[in-house]
């Protein structure tokens, strides 16, 4: 059952005129009753489905008219009061909070401009205690928060001096459940600590290169199945300063639309001309490959000199997996060259944990950059670039990283070589297999019963973030809120984060949850979807019976 | 009441009227001549055509056939992804350390003394330290698993970022988990499309990679010279008056190192101040070398100048040197600083710094609070270093006394950047086989906008001895004499 979203579609809503949204399902909400036919047919149609060895199931529902209608009325209300709040500041009615620029400096020109205040001043600042929460724990299954409070609507905070204790983590990035503080990889770091303290105090080209990054460097390409790699401090710097040194003037950037800062900024850095397509979309990008070539560059109209594509494996703010198997057809076809960034998805997918290459059961060869970072599967810090040997001895010789930036600390590389050789079954023992087929688990376990419950679900089946939509800006503050209240501690997120109707909670499932958190977490959550209103799919799901772990995810791929 | 109601009739009479003209133009419709039919629907059409079309199509103005295409597509061949290195291209074999990277190195499995890595205060070595991050490791793990945002945040950053404003005597203070992305990513949060800064030649990398970022309109000036900044500035002045509603909109900045990392010296930063209020430009001060070494109580260039830190409106600086962890913070009052917890991008979008690393920097500020006479020590360090290696032949020093990472240049450059370097990495190799452990000061020589000569940079710390340091010093002055005959 491969569904190919709207790939079908897009060409017939396109002739019609029709603005073809993400993964080409059109986004109009007078037509929706037709889109529902149109996309209940494409679960069964398939579309370049022989390129994929297992099924492919994403799905974005609509959203519904009547709840669009509400939350744009929801932002003009808070528009409204926003206007009258500033206005009774001016006039001195409230109390205004706001960190004042310098007498001495009340002539020099504005610092930040006002709409980015106004939204910050008068939506953010109302419901800010979803946000920054401190922990005072590991990140692990369940956390514990420090408490506290605020008497001025969320302007300041007082710690209470209380802690929350054992609430249920459904915010990090703790895919594999390596955030732990016992344990081999927890007793590995303390031993590197004690020996080689925590920095470094110079860059790997300089004397900042230690015989632990090498060893990092190693294993990090056995486990990629790739000819060489190269570690990075800093998973977004990874990005940012290394995509400049493979692109620049006269080169073509295509990037997904829902690309992570980090790679937007990377591709503007370079200085190449950078084109989006639309998210996940393989028609898109086909069409901006074949003009871009036949075309040339702007005005000059010389051929390019190479195109990059950056994809991500996982995008953390839809739970869509990319799909590769296209792209990297199309990249074959077109010879461009391909950047996979795995931030999210290595650890977290394949049978291995090697990533979504391996899910998709393809050759690490047909990526031209493999990146990724090991602050969430590895439970450390930092990032690497993995490719042919020829690439990555450039990189040494030209990353900026490589040159400018403090190399890696060390019990953090420590963490990493430890947590890897755990999922590659290198420290002998079945640990880190039995994680990577829990996550799996897991995560179809939790998306299974969310959808059931009627909540709106985004991304793909596999994919341990799960986005699930609240739309009302009131809806954010509250839903963190509600559920903090029972323990649990969620992410939420809107505007700007996602487009502005689509304020939406976000789980991450960790292979450190056991079935009994899931279980808990989902009763609170549909007690909480209850009590605001939170259950608005028309997808109607038939409840399978209860029988969540006894069929494994990864089946067809086992050896 | 009375007045309402008559309004209201009024607007029942208004829309009979307008009710009338509604059925005139019916008729009217009715009555006109074909000709004239014909040609106002010529004119709709037209009319729609316009709204509809798009102006000019960028991709497709040539009219390419499908079968064009393919063989375009088909002719193209792209560069490849990198282009060959040469097996000895002088950075990609790396020197190798095994062990810590402490005051006594192991580099190439020869044992050295450290005179290369930015330990200032050799706090990298320090048991307490040590101790702390492990307590810390067996409380909170390694990671994070999260950006700021998104339960990233722990107790022991809020704790680190209080205790550098404390330490800095300033309002606030924001910590990131990289020392390169710190100013790279503070700049940009202001600075946008438009705006102006004016920044030092001689600016670090991660400087020149924030004004990129921030796609403002960049201005050089020489190097730590404030007439050729007061001659920007003043033309600045002079094209604001010309356009005085455009001149209000657009911010300011001068981008300043409190002790330029590759020339060595301190920027004048009284008369930079002076500059700031006359002109109204605000002023970034990235101090990642002059953090924890200028100054009695190790409070940097501000400190070293007498200068109040309220006038500079940001300061940035890295824990990766003399704090010896790892990341950077910014510092300054809760007006500016606060604004990057939303906009800063290094902040935002990033996992945030394992709490670890956070619990060392703060044992690292409670020894440097507990003891300022260390900053004595070290500013006595640089002084004699710097003494010690005036004088050696065909080699100049760069950089001021006070400076802990000074540079050694050619006297007389061969004439190609590649020879150069080659004879200074002979002197390093000379020193490390004689248990000195040097480095090259490396560079991105295309990316570089204005790229240092090749030097050897000598780093100083407080561990080093009287007698490491003349050993040092005699060591380097007989490579040179030996290689640059």
């Amino acid at each position: 059952m491969t569904e190919s979203a709207g790939n079908k579609n897009e060409d017939c809503h396109a002739a019609n005129g029709v603005k073809p949204g993400r993964n080409g399902m059109v986004k109009n909400h007078h037509h929706h009753h037709h889109q529902y036919q149109k996309q209940d047919k494409v679960y069964h149609a398939a579309c370049n489905g022989e390129l994929y060895s297992r099924p492919f199931i994403e799905s974005f529902e609509e959203t519904p008219m009547l709840v669009a209608v509400l939350t744009y009325m929801g932002y003009g209300i808070l528009t409204i009061f926003g206007y009258l709040r500033d206005f009774m500041r001016e006039w001195k009615i409230e109390k205004c909070h706001i960190a004042r620029e310098r007498e001495e400096q009340k002539d020099f020109v504005s610092l930040y401009q006002d709409f980015e205040n106004f939204y910050t001043r008068n939506l953010y600042m109302r419901i800010r205690d979803s946000w920054n929460r401190p922990i005072c724990s590991v990140p692990g299954a369940t956390f514990d928060l420090v408490e506290r409070s605020s008497n001025d609507y969320n302007w300041t905070f007082e710690y209470t001096g209380r802690v929350v204790k054992d609430v249920i983590n459904l915010g990090s990035y703790n895919y594999l459940g390596f955030a732990e503080n016992t344990g081999a990889c927890a007793t590995a770091a303390g031993e590197v600590t004690v020996k080689f303290g925590v920095g470094v105090a110079s860059t790997r080209q300089e004397m900042g290169n230690l015989d632990k990054h090498e060893e990092l460097e190693k294993l990090a390409a056995s486990f990629l199945g790739v000819e060489s790699a190269m570690a990075f401090g800093m998973g977004f710097a990874t990005n940012s300063m290394n995509i400049p040194a493979l692109a620049g003037k006269g080169c073509l950037i295509l990037s997904d639309e829902l690309n992570h800062a980090s790679l937007v900024l990377g591709a503007r850095l370079s200085g190449s001309t950078i084109r989006v397509f639309k998210h996940n979309n393989m028609q898109s990008l086909e069409k901006l490959l074949r003009d871009a070539i036949a075309h040339g560059q702007p005005r000059t109209h010389r051929p390019w000199k190479k195109i990059l594509i950056l994809v991500e494996g996982i995008y953390s703010m839809e739970g869509s997996i990319i799909r590769l198997p296209e792209v990297i057809a199309l990249k074959k076809k077109y010879k461009a060259y391909l950047y996979l960034d795995e931030a999210h998805s290595i650890g977290a997918l394949g049978p291995n944990g090697r990533g979504v290459v391996e899910y998709f059961g393809l050759d690490p060869k047909d990526v031209d950059v493999m990146m990724g970072t090991f602050t969430k599967s590895f439970g450390a810090a930092g990032g690497y670039i993995g490719g042919r040997k020829d690439l990555i001895d450039y990189l040494r010789t030209h990353s900026h990283s490589a040159i400018y930036a403090t190399s890696m600390s060390l019990p953090v590389v420590e963490q990493i070589i430890t947590s890897m050789k755990c999922i590659m079954g290198k420290d002998g023992t079945t640990i880190g297999r039995s994680r990577i087929q829990r996550l799996a688990e897991n995560t179809v376990y939790f998306r299974r019963r969310l959808r059931e419950m009627g909540f709106i679900i985004y991304g793909n089946n596999d994919s341990p973030v799960v986005p699930m939509m609240l739309y009302m800006p009131a809806k954010i503050g509250a839903f963190g809120r509600e559920m903090l209240k029972r323990n649990i501690g969620v992410v939420v997120v809107g505007f700007p984060a996602t487009p502005i109707i689509e304020s939406r909670a976000r789980f991450c499932i960790s292979a450190a949850h056991t079935k009994e958190m899931l279980d808990r977490a989902l009763d609170v959550i549909s007690e909480v979807g209850d009590l605001l209103q939170l259950k608005y799919s028309r997808h109607k799901v038939l409840p399978s019976l209860d029988r969540p772990f006894d069929e494994t995810t990864y089946e067809e791929n086992e050896e | 009441m009375k007045h309402a109601h008559a309004q209201s009739r009024d607007s029942v009479k208004m829309a009979a009227g307008q009710q009338w003209v509604l059925v005139e133009m019916v008729q009217a419709f009715y009555e006109a001549p074909a000709y004239h039919l014909i040609l106002e629907g010529i004119l709709i059409l037209w009319i729609i055509r316009l709204l509809f079309s798009k102006t000019y199509k960028l991709q497709e103005r040539s009219d390419l056939t499908e079968k064009e295409k393919e063989e375009l597509i088909e002719e193209w061949q792209p560069e490849p992804l990198v282009p060959p290195v040469s097996k000895d291209h002088p950075s990609l074999n790396y020197d190798v350390v095994t062990g810590p990277p402490s005051h006594k190195i192991i580099v190439n499995g020869k044992e050295c003394i450290n005179f290369a890595s930015f330990n200032f205060l050799g706090l990298l070595d320090s048991e307490r330290v040590k101790l702390k991050a492990l307590l810390s490791l067996k409380k909170y793990g390694v990671g994070t698993c999260g950006p700021r945002g998104f339960y990233g945040t722990f107790d022991v950053h809020l704790e680190l970022e209080e205790r550098l404003a404390k330490f800095m005597r300033t309002e606030e203070a924001i910590i990131y988990s990289y020392g390169f992305a710190t100013i790279a990513s503070a700049i940009p949060a202001y600075s946008k499309r438009g705006d102006i800064i004016f920044v030092d030649e001689a600016a670090c990398f991660s400087i020149q990679k924030g004004l990129q970022a921030s796609r403002s309109f960049v201005k050089h000036f020489k190097h730590n010279d404030m007439e050729d900044l007061e001659r920007l500035l003043k033309e600045q002045e002079i094209e604001d008056q010309k356009n005085p509603r455009k001149a209000r909109v657009i911010r300011r900045f001068i981008v300043v190192e409190g002790l330029y990392i590759n020339t060595a010296d301190i920027c004048p930063l009284p008369d930079l101040v002076k500059l700031k209020y006359k002109y109204k430009v605000r002023i970034f001060l990235e101090e990642s070398m002059s953090f924890g070494v200028l100054g009695e109580h190790g409070r940097g260039v501000t400190e070293h100048f007498g200068v109040n830190i309220d006038d500079i409106d940001l300061i940035s600086a890295n824990m990766e040197n003399a704090l010896a962890s790892i990341g950077g913070f910014c510092c300054g009052r809760s007006f500016v600083i606060d604004h990057q917890r939303l906009s800063g991008q290094g902040y935002c979008f990033s996992a945030s710094l394992p709490p670890m690393l956070a619990s060392a920097a703060i044992e690292a500020l409670n020894i440097m609070e507990e003891d300022p006479g260390i900053f004595r020590v070290l500013q006595d360090k640089c002084k004699h270093v710097h003494k010690a290696l005036q004088g050696t032949p065909g080699l100049k020093v760069v950089g001021e006394p006070l400076a802990p990472a000074l540079h050694l240049q050619l006297e007389n450059s061969t004439g190609s950047r590649t020879n150069d370097l080659k004879l200074l990495r002979a002197i390093v190799d000379y020193s490390m086989d004689r248990q000195i452990a040097l480095t090259l000061a490396r560079y991105l020589e295309k990316e570089e906008r204005f790229l240092p000569p090749p030097s050897i940079r000598v780093v100083v710390t407080v561990e080093q001895t009287q007698e490491e340091i003349e050993r040092a010093a005699q060591c380097i002055r007989e490579a040179a004499v030996k290689i640059l005959k």
